[in-house]
């Protein structure tokens, strides 16, 4: 099994190898101006020359981003649960909710930077929970509802309490939603942290780096920085997975089904 | 046990109407002036068109639903506490297994709400895999299993606690005719060996014939009782189906739905 994993990430490495090779060869044959692109080796030095700084960097966005993370996480999951309890809050604040979560909420990253403060890390944390919260918030809140009324029937056939109904239906129903939140929103959180770091905070994070190096021309710099950005991400998003994984153990059981035929013949 | 407490009744329905948003302009009258009894151990189909009302007798049989008027009586207690007792097991057609519990823990899952040992538990699910033979799938997840053994591992689960009634509502209506006719055969099987009352639903007049030893026609809007055929086939098997007797009683189930059509 771990092997044909392993053979799984086979392709991906081919075809991600020869897509650096061909960038490097495209910016070396047409002559493309280092401002305009840089070749990958050059970046790869750049992230080399400036590895304490981008470590630190990365660090410190991953920290902003991860917190950011959790905090929303945790308020979409808390108010999801409340509002399955009581209806009429679900009634009013879903389509709030959707609402709100169709508008660009980075646009208020300046205004976070006036409610939080410009120095601190809050402000950035802020935009980073306020991204993450609607989306998880939302499918999270539709698992918890969305349950089959045969099942609901079921339970109450049980004479089971509204208690008893969450925890062995509403729970576990809304964990492939959650899931699927999480995979968005992980991700979203690193892009979310870097934006709001383009308008704020302390000057040694990403986002910062980013515009500074831009600013001064020294792209292959900013090139370094946007290319640990896209690690942090990636990491969250294995980590996504893994949550995943680990807590739907029947999502990924094996998928070979019984058929009633082959079951029959199994019996004579 | 003596003979007359096997011929208690198990459910009792006494005057029953029950009306849908009563007042509101969408009222619906689902059904009206319903008796029935039905005897402790008897197999009683409710057969009739869509819309007639077959589900909601059910329904309220099992106290899902309440009626408008009349009351119901399920082993000489009302239907609400008969459900707080929870005196029954319910079969759907969405056979309604839990995704994230294996075969064995949903079969136990009413075992573990009444608070059963593990061990306990282990023993009685096992039992049950056997009973609806599928002895080697309880550590399987359900979406691993086929459209009937999904069916019968529903059925374990509603038995599991062994219920003096079983109600059914077109428990094999998602499945295809083969499959349906052998777990029609296992159903009357588990009937025989566990002694429960089967109250089943379902719109198949063959089905209906095979199965029971009284069947219910209902008339459509509002739901009334038609007639009560009464099916005297003896043991069922596999030739029962091709039996001209069986055939004829079919006809007489069949005449009895249309006799309404006339009617209306």
């Amino acid at each position: 099994m771990i092997r044909n994993r392993l053979a799984g990430l086979g392709p991906p490495i081919v075809v991600g190898v020869a897509g650096l090779g061909l960038w490097e060869g495209v910016v070396w044959g047409f002559g493309i101006r280092k401002f305009l692109l840089p070749k990958p080796s050059s970046i790869i030095a750049r992230l080399s020359e400036n590895w304490p700084i981008l470590r630190h960097a990365g660090w410190e966005t991953g920290r902003i981003a991860l917190s950011g993370l959790v905090v929303g996480i945790v308020a979409g999951i808390v108010l999801a649960l409340v509002t399955t309890r009581f209806r009429t809050l679900n009634e009013g604040l879903t389509p709030l909710a959707v609402a709100v979560n169709a508008t660009p909420i980075v646009a208020l990253a300046p205004i976070f930077n006036a409610w939080f403060g410009i120095t601190g890390t809050l402000s950035n944390q802020a935009v980073v929970v306020a991204i993450v919260f609607f989306p998880v918030f939302i499918n999270t809140a539709r698992g918890l509802t969305e349950v089959h009324p045969d099942e609901l029937e079921l339970m109450r056939s049980y004479a089971s309490s509204e208690w008893t109904i969450l925890r062995e239906v509403r729970i576990p129903n809304a964990m492939p939603f959650f899931a699927n939140a999480l995979r968005v929103v992980a991700p979203l959180s690193v892009i979310a942290a870097i934006v709001a770091e383009y308008f704020g905070g302390p000057q040694d994070r990403i986002g910062n780096v980013i515009t500074s190096n831009a600013g001064f021309a020294k792209y292959d710099v900013a090139w370094a920085a946007i290319a640990m950005a896209s690690v942090i991400g990636l990491v969250l998003f294995a980590v996504a997975l893994v949550v995943e994984r680990v807590s739907m153990p029947w999502r990924f059981a094996g998928d070979e089904e019984i058929t009633e035929e082959l079951e029959r013949e199994r019996q004579t | 046990m003596s003979g007359y407490v096997e011929s208690e009744a198990a459910v009792v329905i006494d005057g029953v109407d029950k009306v849908f948003n009563a007042g509101s302009l969408d009222e619906v009258t689902a059904l009206s002036g319903i008796d029935l009894t039905i005897g402790a151990g008897e197999f009683v189909s409710l057969i009739g068109p869509s819309g007639c009302g077959k589900s909601t007798l059910l329904r309220l049989i099992g106290d899902l639903l309440t009626p408008s008027t009349g009351k119901v009586t399920v082993f000489g207690k009302p239907a609400h506490g008969a459900r707080l007792d929870q005196d029954y097991g319910m079969v759907f057609q969405h056979a309604g297994l839990f995704d994230w519990r294996r075969v064995a823990a949903n079969i136990e899952l009413p075992l573990e709400l009444r608070g059963w040992s593990r061990a306990d538990r282990a023993a009685r699910s096992a039992e049950m895999l056997d009973l609806v033979k599928l002895p080697d799938f309880g550590g399987h997840y359900p979406r691993q299993l086929s459209g009937g053994m999904q069916q019968r591992v529903s059925i374990a689960r509603a038995l599991s606690f062994q219920p003096k009634l079983l109600l059914m509502d077109e428990p094999f209506g998602a499945l295809d005719e083969m499959t349906r006719e052998h777990m029609q055969l296992e159903l009357l099987r588990i009937w025989r060996e566990t002694g429960t009352t089967v109250v089943f639903v379902t719109h198949s007049i063959p089905e209906s014939t095979f199965l029971s030893s009284r069947v219910v026609v209902l008339s459509p809007r509002p739901g009334r009782i038609n007639s009560i055929v009464d099916v005297d086939l003896g043991e069922r098997t596999d030739d029962t189906r091709e039996d001209p007797a069986f055939f004829a009683k079919a006809t007489e189930v069949r005449e009895a739905l249309r006799a309404d059509e006339v009617g209306a």
